[in-house]
């Protein structure tokens, strides 16, 4: 990719900009976003969330932690497949895929900051260790990510401002970088299922298991897959590129088996623990397990399983938007609808919860958007015109039949 | 030699006297409305709960491998020799980790303070590191709550059951619950009369984790060789189809491999 250079792109979007309904919808998240926040660090975690002694942890770990670092897995997963198994037709999509997954991680830590009692210790792991921890392990791995991601990203800004020196630097340690994210994710993607092996007493057996590691693992790949598909088909539709629908539809292939994979391991599972049964017992678990299977397992593979389906830009677009909000649903049935039980006490976020994440999922679209707009995410040839024609919020209101699934794309 | 509490329920009287002296002993107010609370809070680090004219106490375990000290990302929960589970304030970061994986329940938030800590029973470790009694052994008038060596109150405990087998279920809840605590439990009634587990291993619970992370530094070089290894041959096949004159087809069939 080659450096693409810009016609003053700050005056067009000065003499575009106009109210568009996604900028408003913009504004309104931030705005109250703003007031949570402000809420959060005046008054404290009591005001700002329905937490308590019995529920610990509510959406701002389910959702933008544990499911934030799951939605950026397709950094990990497309790079590998890039760089290490050498499949260079993947590397149209590369750029985006590698975008989302940094601000995926930058926003998960700006979401940790509003979570954690007392955010300004979140630097003690790094002097106060204790190695038997998982969070520990977590927290390092998350780190060292972020920054492998930061280099990784690193290109499209030196390209962008022509810096060549540095930009031969990682170029040539682009291969180790991209070893240590893999292996950096794999420990932290599963690291994420270790962290609830320790209270088998406490999470509902349909979730509990000692494959929760491998599960969130191979579920990260799935949904590593799925955004890239998702977010390849919405940027196509966006900013005017053509769609890269053979590598999509190699991906789709690929997404048929991890989820077969994880499918016969799930049920496996279930059945050697005995646990299977639970799967038939009405009650609020089971309705939301089903949910569950049927939003990341059963709709998707019947849908990828059909060639017509797999092999149609708008059937692969479906089916990754349901892989991704069935392991949302898995990751919040794990973190919260599991805990229920045993606990005795219903959790639903309180608005102050909602609009905090709500305004990080807004703030991970615009920085997306101001992303694509300023720096050489798509290949040149495909993105020169409308790129510079086009500020991106204005584009996005050209697809509201798409607005509540792009919710997560920039998580 | 490791401390711990006996506490014999059918000796309680439920006069409460435990619940003050452990509020005056950890600087937490006390009145009537708190001692009405039937909950541990974090202004309430050990309650007598009254269930049928049967009291028990609800107080932080202390357990020998204790899962809160294990997860704590930095360390500010530890185990004493001695035998009380400390906690750090100036260390935690409030990622309250300790509070999901304990599985007594036991650690609660300050969840209405700006700068919120960790809320628990810490066995009184000043006292115990004094040679002194826990304030609630010291000022409990029956001797329900009693201070010692584990060892030997597991003996006396033992002792009682046997000596008045009629008066106790048949169990010493804490000798062996997820490895055995610092806290010893006789009861009159099934313990899960006043919520607690009985559903628990008799392994320590920070098992199920490091079973999983003691594998890490094994992984790391490993992956590393095996991702490396592949990038090699992957690219190697490039390089030999270049030299041979043909465009690179290898790659597609690559491509076909996930």
């Amino acid at each position: 990719m080659t450096f693409r250079t810009m016609t003053s792109p700050a005056t067009a979007a000065r003499t575009n900009f106009k109210f568009t309904f996604w900028k408003l919808v913009f504004l309104f998240l931030m705005a109250a976003g703003l007031y949570a926040t402000v809420i959060r660090f005046t008054q404290g975690l009591g005001a700002a969330t329905h937490l308590s002694d019995q529920f610990p942890w509510g959406i701002w770990i389910s959702f933008d932690v544990l499911c934030g670092v799951m939605l950026a897995a397709g950094g990990f997963t497309l790079t590998a497949a890039v760089h290490i198994l050498n499949i260079k037709r993947l590397h149209s999509i590369i750029r985006p895929t590698i975008l989302t997954a940094f601000l995926g991680y930058i926003l998960v830590c700006a979401a940790l900051m509003f979570d954690l009692g007392k955010p300004y210790n979140i630097w003690h792991p790094l002097i106060m260790r204790n190695p038997h921890s998982v969070m520990f392990e977590v927290a390092y791995c998350v780190m060292l990510y972020t920054t492998v991601l930061a280099l990784e990203f690193s290109p499209i800004v030196l390209e962008r401002f022509n810096l060549q020196r540095p930009l031969k630097v990682v170029r040539a340690i682009l291969i180790p970088l991209v070893i240590c994210g893999v292996i950096l994710s794999t420990l932290h993607q599963s690291s994420l299922g270790t962290l609830y092996l320790i209270v088998p007493e406490k999470l509902y057996p349909l979730w509990y298991t000692p494959l929760l590691p491998v599960f969130f693992f191979l579920s990260a790949i799935a949904v590593g897959l799925a955004m890239t598909i998702f977010e390849s088909s919405l940027s196509s539709k966006h900013f005017g590129l053509q769609l890269e629908l053979p590598v999509l539809q190699e991906l789709g292939r690929v997404l048929v088996v991890v989820l077969g994979v994880y499918a016969i391991l799930r049920f496996e599972d279930l059945a050697n623990r005995g646990a299977l049964k639970l799967a038939l017992h009405p009650g609020y678990e089971m309705y939301l397990f089903w949910l569950e299977i049927s939003l990341c397992i059963i709709f998707p593979l019947a849908l990828l399983l059909q060639p017509r389906v797999r092999s149609s830009a708008n059937g692969l677009y479906f089916a990754a938007v349901l892989v991704v909000l069935g392991f949302i649903t898995n990751r919040m049935n794990v973190s919260i609808t599991g805990f229920e039980g045993s606990t005795g006490v219903r959790y639903f976020p309180k608005w102050t919860e909602l609009a905090v994440t709500g305004a990080i999922i807004a703030a991970g679209f615009a920085l997306f958007g101001l992303a694509v707009k300023y720096l050489p995410i798509f290949p040149k040839e495909e993105a020169e015109e409308e790129l510079v024609q086009e500020p991106a919020g204005q584009s996005a209101n050209a697809l509201p039949d798409v607005s509540p699934v792009m919710e997560h794309a920039g998580d | 030699m490791s401390k711990a509490l006996l506490y014999d329920s059918t000796i309680c009287i439920g006069c409460k006297q435990c619940e003050q002296a452990c509020a005056t002993q950890n600087k937490l107010p006390y009145n009537d409305a708190i001692a009405a609370e039937e909950i541990q809070s974090d202004h309430k680090m050990t309650v007598v709960l009254t269930r049928n004219d049967r009291f028990m106490r609800r107080l932080c375990m202390n357990c020998n491998e204790p899962s809160c000290a294990s997860v704590c990302p930095v360390g500010a929960l530890q185990k004493t020799a001695l035998g009380p589970v400390t906690y750090d304030a100036s260390k935690c970061m409030g990622c309250r980790y300790c509070m999901v994986a304990c599985p007594f329940s036991v650690p609660k938030y300050e969840w209405s303070k700006l700068i919120p800590k960790v809320q628990k029973c810490t066995m009184c470790p000043d006292r115990v590191a004094q040679g002194k009694q826990t304030a609630c052994a010291e000022i409990c008038p029956t001797g329900a709550t009693k201070f010692g060596e584990r060892d030997d109150l597991i003996a006396e405990a033992q002792k009682r059951i046997r000596d008045n087998p009629g008066n106790y279920v048949d169990h010493i809840y804490g000798l062996e619950e997820v490895g055995g605590t610092s806290v010893l439990l006789l009861s009159a009634v099934p313990f899960e009369t006043f919520g607690y587990r009985s559903n628990l291993s008799k392994d320590p619970m920070p098992m199920l984790t490091y079973r999983v992370l003691s594998h890490i530094p094994d992984f790391v070089p490993l992956g590393g060789m095996v991702l490396g290894g592949i990038w090699w041959i992957t690219h190697r096949r490039e390089e030999v189809a270049l030299a041979e004159g043909h465009k690179p087809v290898a790659e597609k069939k690559n491509g076909r491999k996930p």
